[in-house]
């Protein structure tokens, strides 16, 4: 792995929210550095600027200043559709709440992305071996409300990894799963590293999900807690 | 994202609110088909009034005594003018002339009464005017001539004096308390129209002249005449405006006298009807921007429900352009449908009120024209649109991650 192939380069990210009169920092100047293929966790507890962080770092949000490369991209002062690009191209979101469209089946709602990308021809099949690659083969006329937690959460997956994003951002991924399943997200999770070498960055609480990255980033009131900055990760 | 698959969408998406979108629909029905409606009675008023001042006769025109407002004292229409009208010579144009007298009376038989028109004539208003007889005959020169105290009857008018329209000729009725006898009835042409022709007297001119209705000797209040064809009417009119002028020794540009062509009426009916049209039109129209103003609140409940689809949408990479059409694409289709059942509905509206109208015997046939469908079908989507441009432009100005954590 070439120790200088960033994926993630953000420098000095800061973030303030107005409120009226009042300057909220939610973010006071974080530097973030994630190798190509690495697996990596953002920890702090809540008001530590964790999603904001996350925001950034998937392009739904702009830092107020420093500067931030996606893939070698400088996307810190792109306009909103051209973030919207990007997200498209180089991002894969996967929500605790899994937000699938509820009256779209599995198969149309893996294509969403695709559609905004204006992919055309190849759709259903890519859709579709995404969903196979979750094990969802049999499942592809389904709709979330026929699936499990588990099963919906594994169509966002492939919803996720059906661009070939750079990078999978997951937030809580298991959040809201039973731990049968949870265990299941991330071995599929993890098997999309190992396999396609597809950077993964969980933002979390649980010291478990942690605990199987490479590498955790933990945020404490806006800034990256030196302490605790790089715990030696092995990966599971 | 192609312009089918946004219509799919739409409909799909639609679809999963049916009783929603149904009323929301039923606005712009309503609106769409009360416009259709109201334009359809519009233009059936106006064809039955055009048709009914068709059916008077045709190729006439009307002189009227007095001209303009600053006109004074303005000569009369004299018998001497018919003639001078009806003169081959001075007016190649014309083709028949028929001086009338006109006024109210009061008509009796019997018991029964009724006031009614009374109108002076002359033999030749039965071509000029092209009235049949149901019954009996016309008034003949020897009428005139004599001053005889002979009487035509309108349908109505026999029918409200005699109870029917039949076996009347022979009959002794009093005008202003004068006997007449009744030589003929006219066949029943409608009453509809600025004036009913069916309720009516008609008497010799002489006759009324010395004992009906007196004017100066010679007077007349109108002449009708007839061109000899549609395109002389023109022609005509210019000629008896010269004949008058000379005989009436008026200025240039202060003539006493009016006249009128039976294009001047149809014009000024239909600017009547056309006026009442639009104003029936337009009250119609406020219920198709009612109606958009439902398209537009219905859309803006939907854009908050949907605030985190719209920001996964854009998590996912969509465009402020793709949200945008994705909402146009709803309230237009919204719209639409609404217009296309609206067009039958009207239509249905329409057929309705021409069936009542028979039924009662009135001469209205309500008639939905292609402008009428289209002016709707574009106006409705133009409503889709514009009150669709709201919701959508806030739609796609949501911020995604905001719309992200909207709970």
């Amino acid at each position: 792995m070439m120790t200088d192939d960033w994926v993630i380069a953000a420098d000095d990210l800061t973030k303030v929210y107005r409120m009226g009169e009042l300057e909220v920092p939610a973010l006071r100047g974080v530097s973030v550095r994630v190798r190509r293929g690495e697996v990596i966790s953002i920890m702090g507890p809540s008001g530590s600027g964790k999603s904001t962080l996350m925001n950034i770092l998937g392009c739904l949000d702009r830092p107020t200043t420093g500067t931030y490369a996606l893939d070698e991209e400088r996307v810190s002062d792109l306009r909103d559709d051209q973030l919207a690009a990007i997200r498209n191209r180089k991002v894969g979101f996967v929500f605790q709440s899994f937000n699938l469209l509820g009256r779209q089946t599995a198969l149309a709602n893996v294509e969403l992305p695709m559609r905004y990308a204006g992919v055309t021809g190849e759709r259903r099949t890519r859709a579709q071996a995404a969903l196979e690659s979750v094990g969802l083969g049999d499942r592809l006329t389904h709709r979330p409300n026929e699936l499990s937690g588990g099963q919906q959460q594994r169509v966002a997956i492939a919803r996720a990894l059906v661009n070939n994003p750079s990078i999978i951002l997951a937030d809580e991924p298991t959040g809201n799963l039973d731990s049968k399943s949870g265990e299941e997200i991330m071995r599929i999770l993890l098997a999309l590293n190992a396999t396609r070498g597809t950077t993964l960055i969980f933002v979390t609480h649980d010291q478990a999900i942690a605990g199987r990255t490479q590498r955790v980033i933990r945020l404490l009131d806006g800034l990256v807690d030196p302490g605790n900055g790089r715990t030696p990760g092995g990966a599971a | 994202m192609n312009f089918i698959q946004s219509a799919l969408e739409a409909l799909e998406s639609l679809s999963s609110n049916k009783l929603r979108s149904g009323l929301t629909v039923l606005g712009i029905v309503i609106g769409v088909g009360a416009v259709i409606a109201m334009l359809a009675i519009g233009r059936g008023a106006q064809d039955a009034i055009t048709g009914s001042i068709g059916s008077i006769g045709t190729n006439l025109l009307f002189v009227f005594e007095g001209g303009s407002d600053e006109v004074r004292s303005p000569k009369p229409l004299t018998l001497g003018d018919a003639e001078a009208i009806g003169d081959p010579f001075q007016a190649p144009s014309v083709v028949g002339v028929a001086p009338i007298l006109q006024g109210g009376v009061e008509v009796t038989f019997q018991r029964e009464g009724t006031f009614t028109q009374g109108s002076g004539v002359t033999p030749a208003y039965e071509t000029v005017r092209n009235v049949t007889l149901s019954e009996g005959e016309f008034i003949r020169e020897e009428h005139m001539l004599g001053r005889s105290a002979v009487a035509v009857l309108g349908p109505d008018t026999a029918e409200t004096l005699f109870g029917r329209t039949q076996g009347i000729v022979g009959e002794t009725i009093r005008i202003e308390g004068q006997p007449f006898r009744v030589i003929g009835v006219t066949e029943a042409k409608g009453g509809s129209g600025f004036t009913n022709e069916d309720d009516r007297v008609l008497i010799p001119l002489t006759t009324a002249e010395t004992r009906l209705l007196r004017r100066g000797r010679g007077e007349v209040d109108m002449v009708i005449a007839q061109a000899f064809s549609a395109d002389a009417v023109g022609q005509a009119q210019q000629e008896i405006t010269g004949i008058l002028q000379s005989r009436h020794r008026t200025p240039i540009g202060e003539d006493d006298f009016t006249v009128f062509t039976q294009q001047n009426f149809i014009a000024t009916a239909q600017s009547i009807t056309g006026v009442l049209t639009i104003f029936l039109g337009g009250i119609a129209a406020i219920s198709l921007l009612v109606g958009g103003i439902g398209i537009m609140n219905i859309m803006l409940v939907s854009v908050t429900e949907r605030t985190r689809e719209i920001g996964l949408r854009k998590a996912l990479g969509a465009r402020r352009r793709d949200i945008l059409i994705q909402f146009l694409a709803e309230s237009s289709l919204l719209s639409l449908m609404g217009g296309l059942i609206g067009i039958a509905l009207g239509w249905g509206l329409s057929t309705v009120v021409g069936f009542i109208a028979r039924a009662s015997n009135a001469d209205l046939n309500p008639a939905v024209s292609l402008d009428a469908v289209l002016l709707a079908t574009l106006f409705s989507a133009a409503v889709g649109l514009f009150f669709g441009l709201y919701p959508a432009k806030r739609a796609s100005d949501l911020e995604p991650v905001e719309a992200l954590r909207y709970e």
